[in-house]
């Protein structure tokens, strides 16, 4: 079986931002970057298949400027067999649409079974890349899943609805499905894996072998919301702050 | 300016988010009509067209099925946009509706412009202004940013099931069990986030709202964990809330948690991130580390 995992690339999202000179984005400098959460589930899932069935080879692939190589090589150091990194360094700029025409350009000779991502990214957040590629490539998907089993050339999953309920679905391959948080537990990288990964292969293509299309949504601007509700803040030693909290609860006859 | 909006039929009823989204189209101004995957019967409380293909066909969950049903009715109303609410429904059938349309697509709208649509960013701590490249756009719409608008009665117009999908089926609906713990009937609850940092101090938490005589909620990393059962989440996959008094330790605040408890009548954060968007909704800000001051103020409390 072959199967693609796409991963995003994402700065730590407690991060403090601030917008770029430019405007349309926030600034990516003095920013620790990860693996999509997401995406991180979409990895582990894959690699769980691969230790269930054995035959599968996994390729996960990432769209960014240089440093997205960390997120592939975790990825590899995770159990993913190869890696595709398509160099943009404006990849930030680029939007749902285009990302995903890109994936499916690289995808479209590839016969793969299942493709797994996150169901959307913790610094964008459009939820659109994963059932775009779908739909450009004419495969099934499911997304949001919170609950993935593969049996008889077909998935069995489970995807996440409000309050508490999931709906049960059976799809043929091909497929792409969207990982939602609470998937699985992923696992630490084990240094000899780590070691292993950094042999992998891992190749390297430009974004305009891939991208042929414009954008069909455009950024105006980037900005910091205002402040909505001027609650109050309490700040200093815990001993002072509990008291005053204390006395507002008790002002406002709620204890 | 002509609108079409998907509303959800869920559990036996309209979901209420069809009426956000009635809100938006009045906000926008001009024509809307409206469409369901539902029985022929629904009665939405609207001034307009409802189209509606019958739910025993067309099934609550099928994607391909549902689209194509939503692109007839386009190719006869001839709408500017498609809106849809951001849920598990609409972000799973948007993106495929707007590559179907041709359309480009603007995800969990706050806000209205003139230049465009405003859309959060990196965990809500920034917004972008974005507008379509596209003559017509599908948009979804964050769950609680328009308030909901109930107008008159609509003329429905059933819509034939013409197609199908062989590559996906739809095999019935699981439910959380609740377990005995209603949070929706608490009136205080203290809730405990990923701030809480391991299982062990989950017991921290816990003698705050001993103490405050409330219940123990969670936000969704820590029932991700393990470390407190589903019945405990509070947020949009949880349970809704709005107790008198709504204490959040050690949660950012991600839209999808703010949606489940900013209705509470008074909230406290209790958060080392001053930036955290959770302060966006809290009433108090306490800016510590949970580890250190939840344990005194619970020590103050009980004395």
């Amino acid at each position: 079986m072959n199967v693609l995992v796409c991963v995003k690339q994402v700065p730590d999202m407690e991060s403090k931002f601030t917008v770029s000179s430019d405007g349309l984005w926030y600034d990516q400098s003095d920013l620790t970057y990860k693996i999509n959460e997401y995406d991180e589930y979409a990895v582990e899932e894959a690699v769980r298949l691969k230790e269930k069935l054995g035959d599968v080879a996994i390729t996960v692939l990432s769209i960014g400027p240089d440093r997205v190589k960390e997120a592939i090589r975790k990825a590899l150091a995770l159990g993913a067999d190869k890696g595709a990194h398509i160099k943009d360094d404006e990849a930030h700029l680029k939007d749902p649409y285009q990302i995903a025409t890109i994936i499916s350009n690289y995808a479209k000779d590839k016969n793969f079974d299942i493709i797994f991502t996150g169901m959307q990214s913790e610094d964008r957040g459009s939820a659109q890349v994963g059932a775009l590629v779908a739909e450009m490539l004419d495969y099934n998907c499911v997304t949001t899943i919170v609950d993935f089993e593969y049996a008889d050339g077909k998935v069995n999953v489970k995807r996440e609805l409000e309050g508490g309920i999931k709906a049960k679905v059976k799809a043929n391959l091909p497929v792409v499905l969207t990982c939602q948080l609470g998937l699985n537990t992923v696992r630490y990288p084990t240094l000899p894996n780590i070691m292993k990964a950094k042999r992998k292969e891992l190749k390297e293509f430009d974004v305009s072998e891939f991208l042929n299309v414009e954008p069909k949504v455009i950024t105006l601007k980037a900005f910091v919301p205002e402040k909505k509700k001027g609650g109050i803040v309490l700040e200093g030693a815990p001993d002072e702050i509990a008291d005053k909290l204390i006395k507002i609860l008790k002002e406002k006859a709620i204890i | 300016m002509k609108l079409l909006l998907v509303g959800e039929y869920k559990n036996g009823n309209i979901d209420d988010s069809f009426y956000e989204l009635v809100a938006f189209a009045q906000k926008v101004g001009g024509e809307a009509v409206a469409f369901f995957v539902a029985p022929s019967d629904i009665k939405p409380e609207f001034n307009g067209k409802v189209y509606v293909a019958d739910v025993s066909k067309a099934k609550e969950y099928n994607p391909k099925v549902h689209r194509d049903l939503i692109l007839k009715v386009a190719e006869k109303e001839n709408p500017d946009y498609i809106v849809l609410s951001h849920s598990s429904y609409g972000w799973d059938l948007a993106p495929r509706i707007a590559f179907k349309w041709d359309a480009g697509q603007i995800s969990e709208i706050v806000e209205v412009s003139d230049e465009g649509f405003i859309v959060p960013f990196c965990n809500a701590k920034l917004r972008r202004l974005l507008k379509p490249n596209t003559e017509k756009a599908v948009l979804t719409l964050q769950s609680g940013a328009f308030a909901p608008a109930k107008e008159g009665s609509a003329q429905i117009e059933s819509v034939d099931v013409d197609v199908q999908d062989e590559g996906l089926e739809f095999e019935g609906f699981e439910i959380v069990e609740k377990g005995g713990v209603d949070l929706t009937k608490a009136e205080i609850i203290v809730s405990a986030g990923r701030g809480v940092g391991k299982k062990e101090n989950i017991e921290i938490v816990e003698k705050l709202a001993k103490a405050l005589g409330g219940e123990l909620g969670a936000s969704r990393p820590v029932v991700d964990a393990g470390w407190l059962p589903p019945e405990r989440q509070v947020g949009t996959t949880g349970q809704t809330v709005a107790p008198k008094l709504y204490v959040a330790c050690g949660i950012s605040g991600a839209i999808q948690h703010l949606a489940g408890m900013k209705k509470s009548n008074f909230i406290v954060a209790i958060n080392k991130d001053k930036d955290a968007p959770i302060s966006e909704v809290a009433d108090v800000f306490v800016v510590a580390d949970l580890l250190e001051f939840v344990p005194v103020l619970t020590e103050k409390l009980s004395s």
